[in-house]
């Protein structure tokens, strides 16, 4: 029963949340608004690249390594600021929130929910970027000797870790006001930093080594590196070359539970937190 | 006079605003140098020239500038009508320009102490060497530099003040691509002539080049003389501070006709 009514939750928010993605404008000014901005954030980085080794063919391996970190990356970036987002708008601008929260769902589900349309939409702009960069930029993956299960099962684990932490994220955007975006953004650009996400990990100072090694993300992110270009050699220069394949989806399923535990607490404190000083429904209009 | 005081009013809460909220300015200066530090490291892992890290802070601490522009000017009008304080603008005795000029000159207060910040933090922490060449040339282009693309925001603020959430998503649309096209990690020649002369149109891009160049010297690989650069700037200055004007009353009068001046939630 419960899962019956959750499932109706989660289609319900996600037609809800691609509605208010999309229905307010012609459908291919959307795609264009939506997929822009993330693809030119990756061209960034390919121009950085080619300004500095003149060309794709000079370091094949480190190019790849840049891309595919930056095209997944997408999915941390996209997905965080949804799920805030949610909250914000809900709260804010909709003043619906209260509505929603006194509603017989689960709130955590309805927050998952409202995020799929975002990550929809990040999946459009990745497949994007991968097309460029196979076809223009030719990145050299092999479609046929890609490891897909290993893909599928890290990439299942990987966005239901993104997610956990944006549950974290929407409850304290609770106990914010308007600005919150700064909380998302910020642990976006620590993610961004210290996961390996551009470089390896043997670039940073060993307490930035350490910070990355304790998030499930650096391990999603050499698991989709590794899953995409198995023969590729990427674990010779992420620094996680001591660990197998299996060894780093148990560690990315290890953390990803602990992050999914510590997230969870963290919305419920900060939901009681709110309750307690009536934030839930609030306008703070700055 | 009137339109003096119009315009320090504007600016005040903008000047005030910048420190009302402690947590501001605590992602504001940490926000940018986690981004700086990410394309500072990727530099070091590809190998670049140092003088490269120097272009990452650079143009990190101008990004305080340019999301000023696109979300506290050309969306600010949009978020005005939203919140339903544009009405009282517009019954206000006073010019709109002096309202756009107020929300310039706090903009610009609010940003610079950011940019500052940035510019800083980001020297001390990652090494970062820069010579000045011409002190004077060099505070000639900033300014010039902050003018017109304070203009270019003043111009898409009257735009953008009937738009709905394309204003917001136009704001969007306009900061990495922004970023990309006007080379502001990288020297925009990289991009290739035509792409960096169309760029050209977007005062930051001959701003940053400039700056670069004056900053770094010949390892900037500038797209053309500063001087040439700095007098380009003027021009488009002028021509963004004019079609500011013409398009703000025509936008205002535009939207008396169609009645969108009070227009929510659209």
């Amino acid at each position: 029963m419960a899962v019956t009514s959750h499932l109706r939750t989660l289609r319900q928010a996600a037609w809800l949340g691609w509605q208010m993605e999309s229905n307010w404008t012609r459908p291919w000014l959307f795609i264009i608004y939506s997929i822009v901005r993330p693809i030119a954030a990756t061209l960034i980085l390919v121009v950085m690249f080619l300004v500095v080794k003149q060309g794709v063919a000079n370091d094949p391996l480190m190019f790849t390594y840049t891309y595919l970190g930056a095209v997944f990356f997408m999915f941390v970036a996209q997905v965080l600021l949804g799920a805030t987002y949610v909250i914000m708008e809900d709260r804010e601008h909709y003043q619906t929130l209260r509505q929603i929260y006194i509603a017989p769902i689960s709130l955590h589900v309805y927050i998952i929910g409202r995020s799929l349309s975002k990550v929809l939409l990040t999946s459009l702009s990745a497949i994007i970027s991968m097309a460029f960069g196979l076809l223009v930029l030719r990145l050299p993956i092999d479609l046929l000797r890609v490891d897909w299960p290993l893909f599928a099962l890290s990439m299942l684990i990987g966005l239901g870790c993104i997610l956990s932490i944006g549950i974290a994220l929407a409850g304290i955007t609770f106990l914010t006001a308007k600005h919150s975006t700064g909380i998302n953004e910020g642990i976006g650009g620590v993610f961004y930093l210290f996961c390996g996400t551009l470089f390896p990990l043997t670039v940073l100072p060993p307490w930035g080594q350490s910070i990355g090694m304790a998030i499930p993300i650096t391990y999603w992110l050499e698991l989709m590196r590794r899953s995409l270009y198995p023969a590729g050699g990427i674990e010779t220069i992420s620094g996680l070359g001591e660990f197998s394949n299996p060894a780093i989806l148990l560690l990315l399923a290890a953390s990803a539970l602990v992050f999914l535990g510590l997230s969870l607490l963290i919305f419920w404190f900060a939901d009681r937190m709110a309750r307690k000083a009536g934030k839930v429904d609030m306008t703070t209009t700055y | 006079m009137l339109n003096v005081r119009a315009a320090f009013g504007r600016a005040y809460p903008r000047a005030i605003g910048a420190i009302r909220e402690p947590s501001w300015t605590f992602f504001d200066v940490l926000l940018p140098l986690l981004g700086i530090a990410a394309y500072i490291y990727y530099y070091r892992a590809l190998g670049a020239d140092p003088a490269f890290e120097g272009f990452v802070v650079l143009g990190g601490a101008m990004t305080a500038f340019w999301l000023n522009v696109l979300w506290g000017m050309a969306a600010q009008l949009y978020w005005e009508k939203e919140t339903g304080n544009l009405q009282l603008f517009l019954v206000t005795p006073m010019s709109r320009m002096a309202l756009l000029a107020g929300m310039a000159l706090g903009g610009m207060f609010a940003a610079g102490i950011r940019a500052l910040s940035t510019l800083l933090l980001g020297i001390l922490l990652f090494n970062v060497n820069m010579v000045v060449v011409d002190p004077l040339l060099l505070v000639a282009v900033f300014m010039v530099t902050l003018i017109a693309i304070y203009g270019m925001g003043m111009m898409f603020a009257s735009l953008f003040m009937l738009y709905g959430r394309d204003a917001w998503n136009i704001s969007n649309l306009l900061q990495e691509p922004i970023y990309l096209v006007s080379g502001f990690y990288f020297p925009v020649k990289a991009l290739g002539p035509w792409v960096s002369l169309i760029a050209a149109v977007i005062p930051i891009t001959l701003g940053l080049d400039a700056m670069r160049q004056e900053l770094f010297g010949p390892v900037a690989n500038g797209l053309m003389p500063v001087v040439w650069e700095l007098t380009i700037l003027v021009v488009l200055a002028v021509a963004f501070l004019v079609m500011a004007r013409w398009s703000l009353e025509y936008m205002e009068g535009l939207g008396r006709k169609e009645g969108r001046l009070t227009l929510r939630w659209q």
